[in-house]
């Protein structure tokens, strides 16, 4: 081929720039300008999309005394059946949630948890029964926390995820989190039918209200033992896992380890073997 | 000693019209020398002085001339043969790369999520195995993929061989040392999964401590001889690896070549059909059609172990995690073939642990391990020389049973099936909690349930089953099948057209042998008289359980009866000229309907079935 420098108004390449072909408009000076414009329009987009429902850090004292009535006026209208006029709880359906904190009232309802659609063994995720507002949401976890000081929703620099030890926080995921939820995050069984859920397509502040509340059978795990940095590192090797972090080796039949395989083995895997076998036994010499 | 005499099998003047049974190879001469192909095959001439040198040319032609029966299920104990082919070479492969040390190293590899944690040299070195060595991920995969087919094989091949009665003499051993390859299979896979240190095998290394300890008196001493000290300490890796890549193989590889010999020196077993009997093999040489065959199996076994190693996950390690005594996974099971021990701990009630004299007697671990893992393989091992006891059969068999044919043995081992199946059941009862949005409670108390229950209805359906069968095969033999014709005669009368069976069809449906009790062929357990005989406990025993086993059994259809049948519809043809008349319309032999001559016969004949 020309060993003409492509720089050079003799390169082949070069003789097409009056055209206006793909590679001519990509040099535009106008093409960064929409890109940036695209850029900017898909991540805003992204950002409403994927937001949480209750800004990081919120807490009572960051709630107007407004929105604490107005969510006053909400709890009265769709919780105080199960959980009492003052929060205070009914026995036996529904506990109290004085000190529950603004995380725990964030992870519950935005969620879609609660309001529970009807008595369970457990409360499921359901992001289609989301049943308020982001701006509802908040006044109501201001009221909750107005009741009595609980844990807030966490704060924007232990979500973000940046300086997180991925491998840190697998250590720490298997020492606290993998008894239940499975070292790959995808769920595991509870007694009388509970069962600690998937992890997966989990947002990083709701994994991190779990922590610090507890919410249904898991246990909490305040900043004592388990500081925030290691929380954030733990949401970040989760989040590693979600991104295809760990799938190597093909098809991973759902990560329940030796039962999927065994399942695999037994009706494909010998299934097919057997089809074959019968195959080759009835071929005619 | 008394002995189960049989209903006698006369039918060979009726069998003999068609013993020039299909277009293969065919020979009838004496036994053991009888599945012997053409005697004056050629060899290369290369053989010659090899032989000369060896002497091992007789061995080849005995060998290569072995006539082999066509079957898919006779090549399911090839499926776990490749198996373990591909896992030598497979393994011998990892070995260049797995260290088998407990020291303890940082991980500095490529695998970013373990970057920088404490494990094991062995951890580390099964890490590189699958992001650093090149293929060696699949190498991994392939093995663990090929030793699950080795151990499905194996349970195919044993169910097959339990169900057709392949295991009666001449080859009791050669079962016996099949149950010891399953169990060795089994340990060998145990060892194997063991071996990588990570979370989920540390986990099942943990489980064996435990079943260890639960040994009476002695378990605290038996774990730390085996783990040289507290668990996990430094020493078991080391001890599983020399177990899993010597101790094992050398001894799985032995018997499985004495396993080999077992049957090449008998001729095979083949099933009944035209021309079979148990003097003869009815099937293809070694050489050049069944070598081929089989050979060409190999590379279908290979190719779909390779394809499925290259398609799904095994074992993912690296998602496990180091092993760490303070940590476990969620949805942790042990490979399928040793669910139903872990599933048998999972039912065992927790009240079992009592203290005795000082001692923690841990009953609730000990049932389900030390107990039931030897007592399963006792069982398999034993019940050919049970089943012959019982029988009192002291010939050679080597036509198969069609499972009907047996069916008090199908039920049993139906039965032991689905007792197995619980308890492998209860061990995924997490999984299978979550997956079926179920009680991981109630699952506990229905498989709790079920080990008992189920095996009795199994049991009984199984029998029934198979009772049924017979009783149609011998409908069939003596009436045809149906042919879904109904003719009209000039009459009015209506009777059903039945295709008679030409003597392909019927031979398998009728060669077979039907043991009697004991207590029918040495007469009743009293005399005249009334005095009881003395009987021997084990006489005794022996007694109920051929009653047991032959009470209900169904023979198989006689020449004498089969003749009477025949005979029978011939009469009724002749008699019947407007039945005549219809058959020769149809132009079909008539072979009629039960129903049918019980309407006509009346009181006359009766039923002659």
């Amino acid at each position: 081929m020309s060993d003409v420098a492509p720089d050079s108004p003799h390169h082949p390449i070069r003789k097409d720039r009056r055209v206006s072909s793909p590679a001519a408009l990509r040099r535009s000076p106008l093409a960064l300008l929409v890109v940036l414009f695209l850029g900017l329009c898909f991540t805003g987009t992204a950002y409403a999309a994927l937001q949480p429902a209750v800004p990081p850090g919120t807490s009572s004292s960051t709630v107007s005394p407004e929105d604490i009535e107005a969510g006053k006026q909400l709890f009265l209208g769709n919780c105080a059946t199960c959980h009492g006029t003052n929060g205070q709880g009914v026995d036996p359906i529904g506990p109290s949630l004085v000190g529950v904190g603004a995380a725990s009232v964030d992870f519950q309802v935005s969620t879609g948890r609660m309001p529970l659609p009807a008595p369970q063994v457990q409360a499921d995720r359901n992001a289609s029964q989301v049943q308020f507002s982001e701006e509802q949401i908040t006044q109501l976890a201001g009221y909750i926390d107005s009741l009595g000081p609980g844990p807030d929703v966490p704060a924007e620099e232990w979500l973000d995820l940046e300086n997180a030890d991925i491998a840190a926080g697998g250590a720490s995921y298997r020492t606290n989190c993998a008894m239940c939820h499975n070292s790959s995050g995808t769920g595991g069984a509870l007694t009388r039918g509970k069962y600690a859920p998937t992890l997966m397509g989990v947002e990083a502040q709701h994994i991190y209200e779990a922590m610090v509340t507890g919410p249904q059978s898991m246990p909490v795990f305040n900043d004592q033992n388990l500081p925030p940095q290691e929380k954030e590192n733990i949401i970040a090797f989760l989040k590693n896992i979600e991104e295809g972090g760990n799938s190597y080796g093909g098809a991973g039949i759902g990560s329940y380890g030796p039962a999927g395989d065994a399942l695999f083995v037994w009706t494909i895997g010998i299934g097919s073997l057997i089809a074959l076998a019968v195959w080759i036994g009835r071929k005619a010499a | 000693m008394s002995t189960t005499s049989h209903v006698p099998q006369g039918a060979h003047h009726l069998r003999g019209d068609d013993s020039g049974g299909e277009a293969t190879t065919t020979v009838t001469v004496p036994p053991y020398s009888s599945d012997q192909g053409d005697k004056d095959a050629k060899f290369p001439k290369v053989i010659g002085p090899v032989d000369e040198r060896t002497g091992l040319a007789a061995a080849m032609r005995f060998g290569l001339g072995k006539v082999f029966p066509d079957h898919w299920s006779f090549l399911l104990g090839e499926i776990a043969m490749y198996s373990m082919v591909i896992c030598l070479i497979t393994g011998t492969f990892l070995t260049l790369w797995f260290v088998p040390s407990m020291g303890h190293v940082t991980y500095d590899g490529s695998y970013v999520p373990l970057k920088g944690v404490g494990m094991s040299e062995a951890y580390a070195s099964t890490l590189d195995i699958s992001f650093e060595v090149k293929g060696g991920l699949l190498m991994r995969q392939l093995h663990h993929w090929a030793a699950l087919f080795f151990v499905v094989g194996i349970a195919l091949h044993a169910a097959r061989v339990f169900f057709t009665g392949a295991f009666r003499k001449p080859r009791e051993i050669n079962w016996v040392i099949g149950v010891v390859l399953s169990l060795l299979a089994a340990i060998e896979g145990f060892a194997g999964y063991s071996l990588p240190d990570d979370l989920l095998s540390g986990t099942g290394i943990r489980a064996m401590n435990g079943f260890m300890m639960s040994a009476p008196i002695i378990g605290t001493w038996l774990t730390f001889f085996v783990f040289g000290g507290e668990f996990p300490g430094e020493m078991i890796i080391p001890r599983l690896y020399i177990a899993h890549v010597l101790l094992i193989p050398a001894i799985l590889v032995g018997l499985f070549v004495a396993h080999l010999i077992l049957i090449v020196l008998p001729k095979h077993t083949h099933y009944p059909g035209p021309g079979r009997t148990d003097d003869n093999v009815v099937g293809f040489p070694v050489m050049p059609v069944y070598a081929a065959k089989a050979g060409g199996f190999f590379f279908v076994v290979f190719g779909i172990t390779a394809l499925v190693s290259a398609l799904v996950q095994i074992n993912p390690v690296w998602v496990f995690g180091p092993y760490d005594p303070t940590q476990v996974t969620a949805g942790s099971q042990p490979d399928f073939y040793m669910w139903f021990s872990d599933g048998a701990l999972r039912l065992l009630p927790g009240w079992l642990e009592f203290s005795l004299f000082g001692t923690v007697w841990s009953m609730n671990i000990f049932l389900g391990s030390l107990l039931l893992l030897p007592l399963v393989w006792l069982i398999l091992g034993i019940y050919p020389f049970l089943e012959a006891w019982i029988t009192g059969d002291r010939r050679d068999h080597h036509v198969l049973q069609r499972p009907r044919n047996a069916p008090v043995r199908t039920a049993i081992g139906m039965a032991a099936i689905s007792m197995y199946l619980v308890l492998a059941l209860a061990c995924i009862n997490d999984i299978l909690a979550i997956k079926l949005g179920l009680s991981i409670n109630d699952l506990t108390v229905l498989f709790r349930i079920s080990f008992f229950v189920l095996p009795v209805i199994v049991y009984f359906v199984v029998k029934r089953l198979c009772l049924s069968l017979q009783r149609h095969d011998r409908e069939k033999v003596l009436h045809g099948s149906e042919t879904g014709r109904v003719v009209r005669t000039p009459e009015g009368r209506f009777f059903e057209v039945h295709e008679p069976l030409d003597a392909y069809e019927r031979w398998p449906l009728v060669y077979y042998d039907t043991p009697r009790p004991i207590g029918e062929t040495v007469g009743p357990a009293s005399d005249q008289h009334g005095v009881r005989r003395p009987l021997a406990a084990a006489a005794g025993l022996r007694r109920a359980l051929s009653s047991f086993y032959y009470k209900d059994s169904i023979s198989a259809v006689t020449p004498a009866e089969l003749a009477a049948a025949h005979q029978h519809g011939e009469h009724e043809a002749l008699d019947g000229p407007e039945v005549a008349a219809a058959i020769e319309q149809h132009g079909a032999p008539v072979s009629e309907a039960p129903g049918d001559d019980y309407y006509r016969d009346g009181i006359k004949a009766g039923r002659h079935s």
